[in-house]
This record gives C-alpha cells, sequence and structure tokens, in this order.
C-alpha cells in the first residue's frame, strides 16, 4: 500500500470512528434530528466542518504543498440546476431513509447489515445518474 | 433539543474533522464520500461518465476510503459503545428508496453530507452552502411527512 492510501486509511478510520462515536451510524438518530427532536447533527456537522476548515484554511498555508500529493485545492463546484436539483433528490432520500454515502458505509461496521439494502440502492442510483448524463 | 446531551455529537464530529483535515493535509485529497459509488462502477461501466479521467486516478484511494470508514465504526463499536453490535429498525422500503435517491441526487448534485456539509463548507464554498441548506431542509420536511404518515422508527 502506498503512501496516499494509507493516509487515506487512517483518516477514513478517525472519519469512521467520528461517525460511530456521534451516532450517526444510526439511521433512528439521524431521523430524530431530522424530525427535531434532538439537534445534535448541527454539532457533529458543524464540529467536522470546523476542524477542517482549519485545515484547509489556516494549516495548509503554513504548510504550502502536501507531503504526499501534488497540491493544496478548496473543494470548490460551480452553482447549476444540477447542485439544487440534485439537492432536493437527496434531501428527500436523506428524509425517508436516515442514510447519506458516508454513514451509511461506516454502519456497515456496527453490525448494521441491513443498510447494505441502501448502499447498493446507492449504487443503482448513482448508475442511474450516469445514465442520463449522455 | 439535546435528550442525549452534546458531548457524543461535538467530540465525534472533531474527530471526523480530525480525519478529513489530516488527509488533506497530508495528501490534498478531499476525503468525501458519494463520488466513491461513480468512480466505483467505472471498473464496471463502461458508459463514458464513469470513465472519466478523475474517475480511473481516484477509484483505488476511495475505496480504501470506504474501507477506513468500516474500519473506524467497528473499532468504536469492538470498544467504547456501550450498546455493542446494532442493526436499525428502519423499514426495508425506506432503506431502499432512500439510498436510491440518495445515490442519484448525490452524485447529480456533485455531493453529499460529507462532499458539501464537511468539505465543501470547510472549503468556504457558497454552491455548498446552498447544496447544504436545500438538502436539509428538504430532508427535515420529507422525514417529518413521513412520521405524519405513521412509517416510523
Amino acid at each position: 500500500m502506498n503512501k496516499t492510501n494509507l493516509v487515506v486509511l487512517f483518516g477514513g478510520i478517525l472519519f469512521g470512528f467520528g461517525l460511530a462515536y456521534s451516532g450517526m451510524t444510526k439511521q433512528e438518530i439521524v431521523l430524530s434530528f431530522l424530525q427535531l427532536q434532538d439537534l445534535g447533527l448541527i454539532f457533529v456537522l458543524g464540529g467536522a466542518a470546523l476542524v477542517t476548515a482549519l485545515g484547509i484554511n489556516v494549516l495548509a498555508r503554513f504548510l504550502k504543498k502536501p507531503a504526499f500529493g501534488e497540491q493544496y485545492k478548496p473543494r470548490t463546484r460551480i452553482l447549476s440546476w444540477k447542485t439544487i436539483v440534485g439537492a432536493i433528490i437527496f434531501g428527500v432520500g436523506w428524509g425517508i431513509s436516515g442514510q447519506c454515502p458516508g454513514s451509511a458505509m461506516a454502519s456497515l461496521g456496527t453490525g448494521n447489515y441491513m443498510v447494505l439494502i441502501g448502499i447498493a440502492t446507492m449504487f443503482i442510483g448513482a448508475y442511474l445518474r450516469g445514465l442520463l448524463d449522455s | 433539543m439535546f435528550p442525549l446531551g452534546i458531548e457524543p455529537y461535538l467530540v465525534g464530529g472533531i474527530i471526523i474533522g480530525v480525519g478529513v483535515a489530516l488527509i488533506y493535509l497530508l495528501t490534498g485529497l478531499h476525503a468525501t464520500q458519494s463520488s466513491f459509488f461513480t468512480t466505483t462502477l467505472s471498473w464496471f461501466s463502461k458508459r463514458k461518465h464513469f470513465q472519466k479521467e478523475t474517475n480511473i486516478k481516484q477509484r483505488g484511494w476511495r475505496v480504501t476510503l470506504a474501507l477506513g470508514l468500516i474500519i473506524g465504526a467497528l473499532i468504536y463499536t469492538l470498544t467504547l459503545s456501550p450498546t455493542g453490535f446494532w442493526v436499525t429498525t428502519v423499514q426495508l422500503w425506506r432503506l431502499a428508496l432512500g439510498g436510491l435517491l440518495v445515490g442519484f441526487g448525490t452524485r447529480l448534485s456533485s455531493g453529499c453530507t460529507s462532499g458539501h456539509g464537511i468539505s465543501g463548507l470547510a472549503s468556504l464554498s457558497k454552491t455548498s452552502v446552498v447544496a447544504v441548506i436545500v438538502f436539509m431542509g428538504v430532508a427535515i420536511i420529507t422525514a417529518n411527512i413521513v412520521q405524519l404518515l405513521g412509517g416510523l422508527t
């Protein structure tokens, strides 16, 4: 395994551990946020985004260049109708099931085999999006 | 507002942020999840949408990231978790239909809770701010409608 993959694996393990620690691997807890009964998810997303923002906007400036990569480039996307319509469709799916891509994957590690169904249909959804892109 | 307290949420969020920031600082990569489906499909579909150079280039480390997520959650379950292994009681149709819409929607929108939510917001991307407001708003409305209809957890 090369150095990039080793870093991604280690960082991914922290990511997955944090998702499980915060309860995001439980669809019931995510749904209780979306039903406005437990607003804790805001602290998960806020905490993660703040720490990541510190890395992207402050620490990266000191390091100048990643040790095992080419360059630092913040994640930006062009706003289009696809962003909005995609976010609406994603929102309906998230609201129905309490699953999102990262938390569903991590949920497998908690023994939640039922989420394999959601992951399988996520693949189908991503494939259908590819079929529409001609 | 916070029946389980704030601590697990805030601490978990910070651990997630440390993982994502570490990956970015050492490799320059954004550890986001929904692209995993598209890049992985490049092994199985010859369509141009999946065979883009960036997909081929990213598909290896994206599988590694997905494995990391599973291993990290497994480590938590085997060590600190008060409840141990656990299976959701959300109905099968909701997992299946929800997953389908999540897969399609995140790929059309070019981001999910991690792509737009964590890395996008952390990158101060206006597009991601809009995406997060839209998907969170729609998800809150949807979850409340499903609850009203009685299909519940």
